[in-house]
């Protein structure tokens, strides 16, 4: 007999980090629908930007992730540069490059964090969020902040990156390879996370087509995508790098290419340091024409997308921004439906947004019941994993 | 494909039901087209020409609410933007384009709670941003919602 249950999360919940309201409906132990309410972080940035001149909407949109601080601007100061084809030195694009490298990687190893806590893996969620801290040191550095970067600006970047500091940021970075390697190890060579992730939560590569997804998420499953690559922006056509794909489409495939794309990132670094040339960083660019005009980012999630309306003042009249996760977001009932709701946290995280934690509350009527005890409980987890040892031979 | 070529196609395919095409730069073109057509043209750009569905965004202008579907064709590194008016502020109506792709379907909600445009055919239109108790008909999007000042003496 089936019994259909509905299971509520949220919308303000001890373990989630960002509100919103999932409602799963579960079979047994499997989810056979799910609906999700989101807009409990509804800031209206986009009706602000239209009250704010050009300089002053890049640092609103800089404060719409804490994550993406540096995707959402560059997306945004690309729409206004091409609205009037305002040209950008090239040692500019540079730095923003370097920027937005620095940014995927601290991204990628939140998630990897995240995602081994979700899991319940809490020696990457340390590591993961310890060696993070290079990066963020690095950017410390380069522009002055941890987070909220302030670098970007219309025709330019902010600040330079002094040549003093360079060595600085190559030691961190040798010093993070190492930590990513060994991170890579206990991710990609570790078992029961092959025994979880693998084949679950699959988005088929139609889906990912249809529902027009994005970054990771898509690449994940065999869609050969990268707005750096596709549509070249700052300096990524100027030098050598790698598309990471893989065809699976479940949760491990989407960690391998958040893994693996952090190599990249790391090589990108390198090779701009390098080959970044002297010059001005700024070409001072004085009013904005009326017109309209689109500008592409990839942040770590997906492709950001501006749209920036002008007419001539000040000030955008229509400013449409829309963030990666808008698009993959609404996979979650071709992936969920039909998994065990032990394993829609770890799917719904697998998108990186940032903010599924799955708690069950239940209310147990001892009466007649044979309880399981902490003994119990070990002796079983016990059993289990050796039943996944014999059969995956080892 | 390149841009022009994939314009050509587009206006070969759909003649004087495409309105304007101005091509503002290799990587950037605009059309614009009867709002009753969106539906066949969406479906040719997407499914036919196998394009990338950016997204949708409406702007609040003089002349009526503009909607402008984004598709961006990644092999060749441009994009394309279709624009329908909608004259009627009072009664703004276009068909859905859910039918042809599901990554509409949270943009169309998006709009239609922020713009107060209906999309004709589109079943779930539920609010996705604005709380449960919105009121209906404030659209806060258009230009004539003021944002209210807040009190800090009240609070």
């Amino acid at each position: 007999m089936s019994h259909k249950a509905h299971v509520p999360i949220g919308p303000y919940h001890p373990l989630q980090e960002e509100p919103e309201f999932y409602k799963l409906v579960v079979d047994g132990e499997t989810v056979v629908d799910v609906d999700v309410r989101i807009g409990y972080n509804h800031r209206g940035i986009e009706k602000i930007s239209e009250s704010k001149n050009f300089d002053q909407s890049i640092f609103i949109v800089e404060r719409i992730c804490g994550i993406c601080s540096s995707s959402h601007p560059i997306a945004c100061v690309q729409a206004i540069e091409d609205i009037a084809d305002i040209p950008v030195p090239e040692r500019a694009l540079y730095i923003r490059t370097i920027n937005q490298e620095l940014e995927r990687i601290h991204s990628h190893l939140l998630w990897l964090g995240l995602a081994g806590h979700f899991l319940g893996y809490n020696t990457v969620f340390m590591w993961a969020w310890k060696y993070r801290e290079l990066i963020c040191d690095i950017m410390e550095t380069v522009t002055g902040n941890r987070q909220n970067y302030a670098m970007l600006k219309v025709g330019g970047v902010r600040r330079d990156i002094e040549k003093e500091h360079v060595p600085y940021i190559l030691s961190r970075l040798d010093e993070l390879l190492p930590k990513l390697d060994m991170l890579k190890g206990a991710v990609l060579d570790d078992p029961v996370l092959h025994a979880r992730l693998k084949g679950v939560g699959v988005l088929t590569k139609e889906a990912a087509i249809d529902y027009a997804t994005l970054g990771p998420v898509a690449r994940a499953s065999g869609v050969d995508i990268d707005v750096r690559r596709d549509h070249p922006y700052a300096a990524y056509d100027k030098i050598k790098w790698n598309v990471i794909t893989r065809e699976e489409g479940d949760v491990f495939a989407k960690t391998v290419v958040r893994i693996l794309e952090m190599y990249e990132s790391a090589s990108i670094i390198r090779q701009c340091l390098d080959k970044m040339p002297q010059g001005p960083i700024d070409s001072n660019p004085k009013d904005i024409p009326a017109g309209e005009g689109i500008g592409l980012a990839e942040a770590p999630r997906g492709e950001c997308f501006h749209y920036v309306k002008s007419d001539g003042t000040n000030s955008p009249i229509r400013h449409k921004i829309r963030a990666p996760t808008y698009m993959n977001f609404p996979t979650f009932r071709e992936t969920v439906v039909g998994e065990t709701i032990s394993d829609a946290t770890i799917i719904l995280a697998g998108i990186d947004p940032c903010y599924c934690c799955t708690e069950r509350m239940l209310i147990v009527d001892t009466k007649d019941k044979d309880l399981m005890n902490v003994e119990k409980l070990i002796k079983l987890s016990q059993e289990k994993t050796a039943r996944i040892k014999e059969k995956m031979g080892l | 494909m390149n841009i022009d070529e994939a314009l050509k196609n587009i206006t070969d395919r759909f003649g004087s039901r495409i309105l304007i095409v101005s091509r503002r730069s290799a990587k950037r073109a605009y059309m614009d087209i009867y709002p009753k057509d969106v539906v066949d043209v969406v479906r040719y750009i997407f499914k036919d020409m196998a394009f990338r569905f950016n997204i949708a965004s409406a702007v609040d202008d003089f002349d009526g609410l503009e909607i402008i579907y984004h598709f961006s064709h990644d092999a060749a590194n441009f994009v394309i933007s279709v624009r329908a008016l909608l004259k009627d502020k009072n009664d703004p109506h276009i068909d859905t384009i859910t039918e042809v792709t599901r990554s509409a379907w949270w943009i169309e909600r998006e709009i239609h709670e922020l713009f107060g445009i209906e999309f004709d055919g589109n079943k779930d239109l539920r609010p996705l941003l604005l709380p449960d108790d919105w009121p209906s008909g404030v659209y806060p999007l258009r230009k004539n919602f003021v944002v209210p000042k807040r009190d800090s003496r009240k609070e």
